[in-house]
């Protein structure tokens, strides 16, 4: 066991932790952060996306001890507080979701595209999106949300 | 931010009710006194709550929840289901919360998901529930102003008073409208005033979903709790010899390693847990478990020796599923004929959040069971059955489903952890690790079939048999089921089919399993509509005739079929040519889930690849209850469908199952999605047909036959891989 001090959400926390435990098991069951989940514990589904200094990164295969303190880790609970983020706005109006289940994960790799990539092309989503699956085949609503949601940036920084 | 985390969890504690009768709602029409005010714990304020009827909590602040007997696993109940009481209530989307039921009896036997049912099922009887309710709250309101009940309407939750204008809210009203009696026959509103219904509401579960805020039966925290992962046999039909756990002991976190059965219908394995106080601990002592297991001859199963099989099998005569005219005759005497076999693969369900359960056994009979499941009605007679239990001692927490398609039909992964759970004495939470989920099944049940039509010499079908050859979903599921009929389940839409075909005969062959088989998102029709659509297309071809006409021709005039071939023929400009190198195909499939057709458009990228470039599909539902979500749930078919027909299906090798993660039994991803576009046949009426199936079964024949018409190769077996032909 070592302790750790975490930066997630702009919220210092203090975990107590194997050195090989996953960031996705920390954030879940050491911190109570629900919204990243579990899908294939193998980097294979994009389901526990989050990001670290504003990279998306898999947090299956991101052993605790691997985080510095420096390092700033944001979760799906991190984006908004009242659910008004660009890119869920975006969802929201598409409808985009079914079970759900992977939406959190769909969405952290849209914000970090949307942020590398301000107005992206089709292929820009194929190549950004393709990491991130959905058994319920929400994939052309996720790809009209992210088009929808650069075109709201876009408005929003021309005023 | 954990803290919210949790309060939202325990605040599905309210669902406690003690007071309410449990006298069986038939057809959710109360049949009881509706009067005394639910008696509801952990939530004060809820003393002044009242029902109006079992799906209808209102509280004297106003505040009105409505209860959901069917599941959320994405195909958007929580939204329709409710939205039927609703819109009778006069309630506006944001005047009311959802709240799951957990298979208490009040809320009667229809307390599942799956079918493609929820609608249907529901559509009249839960209008009557919410017309009800406004009813006794219209009565009471009219009292209390000593007016008659006619110059009374209630509005966005109020009831107004026509002539003065007056105005009450059903907070004020309830109370005294919970004494009267429930009218068992009330007004149901004229569809053409209806403000909700028909209409593409957003869904409630988004925002939810959209925020990391939705629970699922993965996000549950108990106090107290520890996490599970089992170490099940990888050789179906092993058993279990002995384990030595030194290794596991010593991981830090685990805290014990025991025996726990996994039971599915009849089929029953010991497997391993290793418990500890959190799940990355039981993982790596799972890791370090040395089992030992009796494979009992079940490690020389293979797919290849079961496929020979089963080709060997097709040659038999099997059971007749249904005759009409003299196949038989008039085969042997007609002159064109074409015979082929198609192969399809066993599948697994794979939704995204894999199988857990969180039980708790509060003292030895009063269990606690948070889950994300389909059947919270089935989970709870068969629990309450299992441990002698009160009705009121089982607490089912139905929590939001990350994707079912069947697969949480089952009560497997739910049995194995109340035992674990009352073994360990505490409460645990069970996760099955995506090669688990892979693993274990239980998986679609594959279906071959043996084909043969006979073409009069104008090209019309006049003879036609499809034998099914094929292991049953009912071979742990319904032992006892008479073998010496079909299996109807296996043989479904195939001899109800709307085509016009003078002499059929249809058969079915029963093969061995020994393994799990589950229903699976449109189950066997997915399997056969391949078979059947593409075969028609081969005779279609063999009769010189267009694919979508000699259909036509093979359907009467009031068909639904042929209404969705019309329409189909319209949006996918059929009779426009398409330019060389690029082919569609089209298929229909009805079924007992409902009705549609699909048009796939493919353009070959070199000799032997194509990209699938588009679907058009037709969905005929008589009546539609949110438009928007329909096509939703038409597109996720549709790429469920696409998966199915040219991703890995489940195979095995010496008695394993070869797939284990997304990296050798792949969904389709976002780079490989064609564009899709849903048309929605819905004049009203009394007809109304499900939703979230039947725009599968079509994907795989109609896409099959684009294959043929873009490249001149027919395709008799799934999967196959559109970029090597
Ligand atoms: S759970 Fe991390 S990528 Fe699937
Ligand atoms: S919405 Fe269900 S897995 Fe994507």
């Amino acid at each position: 066991m070592a302790k750790y001090t975490l930066s997630i959400n702009g919220q210092k926390v203090q975990v107590e932790a194997e050195p090989d435990t996953p960031m996705l098991w920390v954030i879940r069951d050491y911190v109570g952060l629900k919204g990243t989940k579990f899908g294939c514990g193998m980097a294979l589904c994009g389901a526990c996306t989050i990001h670290l200094d504003g990279q998306p990164i898999r947090a299956c295969q991101t052993p605790i001890s691997s985080i510095k303190r420096k390092n700033e880790i944001t979760t799906i609970e991190g984006i908004s507080a009242d659910i008004d983020h660009v890119v869920q706005r975006a969802w929201i109006e598409e409808q985009a979701p079914q079970c759900g289940y992977c939406q959190s994960g769909q969405i952290m790799s849209a914000v970090a595209l949307l942020k590398a990539i301000p107005k992206p092309t089709d292929a820009d989503i194929d190549t950004y999106m393709s990491g991130n699956l959905c058994r319920c085949g929400t994939y052309n609503r996720i790809r009209k949300a992210i088009h929808r949601a650069a075109a709201a940036l876009q408005t929003e920084s021309n005023k | 931010m954990s803290n919210n985390q949790k309060s939202n969890i325990q605040r599905r504690d309210f669902l406690k009710f003690t007071g309410l009768s449990a006298t069986a709602f038939i057809l959710g029409i109360p049949s009881v006194k509706s009067g005394e005010p639910a008696l509801i714990s952990n939530l004060s304020n809820l003393e002044d709550a009242f029902n109006l009827n079992p799906y209808v909590l209102i509280e004297k602040t106003g505040k009105i929840t409505l209860f959901n007997t069917k599941p959320e696993m994405g195909q958007g109940t929580f939204q329709s289901i409710p939205a039927l009481i609703a819109e009778e209530l006069e309630l506006s989307p944001g005047q009311y919360t959802v709240q799951q039921t957990g298979g208490e009896k009040r809320f009667g036997p229809l307390q599942f998901s799956g079918g493609s049912y929820s609608v249907r099922s529901s559509y009249q009887e839960l209008r009557k529930v919410g017309a009800s309710a406004r009813e006794m709250l219209l009565t009471a309101a009219a009292r209390q102003w000593n007016v008659l009940e006619s110059e009374c309407y209630a509005q966005d939750a109020k009831i107004f008073h026509r002539t003065s204008g007056k105005s009450l809210g059903y907070g004020d009203l309830v109370e005294t409208a919970s004494k009267l009696e429930a009218p068992q026959n009330p007004r149901l509103k004229d569809p053409a005033d209806f403000k909700m219904l028909g209409k593409s509401v957003q869904r409630a579960d988004v925002p939810l979903k959209v925020s990391g805020r939705a629970v699922f039966g993965i996000d549950v925290e108990v106090p107290g709790m520890v996490y599970a992962s089992v170490e099940r046999c990888p050789v179906f039909g092993g058993a279990l010899k002995g384990f030595d756990k030194k290794l596991t002991l010593k991981v830090a976190g685990v805290e014990q390693v025991v025996e726990v059965v996994r039971e599915y219908g009849t089929y029953k394995s010991t497997g391993v847990a290793v418990v500890a106080n959190n799940y990355w601990a039981a993982l790596k002592g799972r890791k370090v478990l040395k089992v030992e297991w009796d494979l009992k001859g079940n490690e020389k199963f293979n797919s290849n020796d079961y496929a020979q099989q089963l080709r060997e099998l097709a040659k038999t005569e099997g059971l007749v599923d249904h005759a009409s005219g003299d196949f038989d005759k008039v085969y042997a005497e007609t002159g064109q004929k074409l015979e082929a076999l198609y192969e399809t693969p066993f599948v697994s369900h794979s939704p995204l959040e894999a199988m857990n359960c969180t039980a708790h056994w509060k003292d030895e009979k009063t269990l606690e069971v948070w889950v994300s499941t389909q059947v919270p009605g089935d989970a709870m007679e068969t629990l309450r059955g299992r441990y002698g239990l009160k009705e009121e001692n089982v607490t089912i927490y139905t929590c939001f489903n990350g994707g079912g398609f069947g697969r949480r039909l089952a009560l497997d992964f739910i049995l194995e952890a109340t035992d674990l759970a009352k073994t360990i004495k505490k409460p645990v939470k069970i996760l099955w690790t995506r090669e688990d989920d892979t693993q274990q099944g239980p998986f679609r049940p594959l279906t071959f079939s043996a084909l043969k039509g006979a073409l009069s010499s104008d090209g019309k079908l006049v003879a036609f048999q499809h034998k099914v050859i094929s292991p049953t979903v009912s071979a742990f599921l319904e032992p006892e089921r008479d073998k010496s009929k079909p299996d109807g389940t296996m043989t479904e839409g195939i001899s109800s089919q709307a085509y016009e075909i003078p002499h059929l005969k249809n058969l079915f062959v029963l093969a061995d399993v020994h393994f799990p088989l589950g229903y699976w998102r449109a189950v066997t029709s997915t399997t056969l509509a391949f078979a059947h659509e593409c075969f028609i297309d081969e005779l279609a071809h063999q009769a010189g005739k267009d694919p979508l006409q000699f259909r036509m021709d093979m359907l009467t005039k009031d068909s639904d079929t042929r209404r969705v071939l019309e329409k189909l023929r319209e949006v996918s400009h059929w009779d426009t040519p398409l330019p060389k190198g690029r082919g569609r195909g089209i298929a229909q499939w009805d079924f007992f889930a409902g009705l549609a057709g699909h048009v796939v458009e493919v353009s070959k990228t070199s000799e032997n690849a194509v990209k699938i470039d588009k679907v058009y599909v037709v969905i005929d539902l008589g009546t539609v209850v949110n438009p928007d979500n329909v096509k939703s749930q038409v597109e996720g078919a549709v790429v469920m469908g696409i998966t199915a027909a040219t991703k890995n299906g489940i195979t095995f090798a010496n008695g394993k199952v070869e797939q284990s993660n997304f990296h050798d039994n792949p969904i389709l991803r976002m780079s490989e999605m064609p564009q899709v576009e849903v048309h929605i046949l819905a004049e009203g009426g009394e007809k109304i047909k499900g939703v979230g199936e039947p725009g599968l079964p079509p994907v795989a024949p109609a896409l099959a036959n684009a294959i043929f018409a873009a490249t001149g190769k027919r395709i008799r077996k799934l999967p196959f891989d559109p970029e090597a032909l």
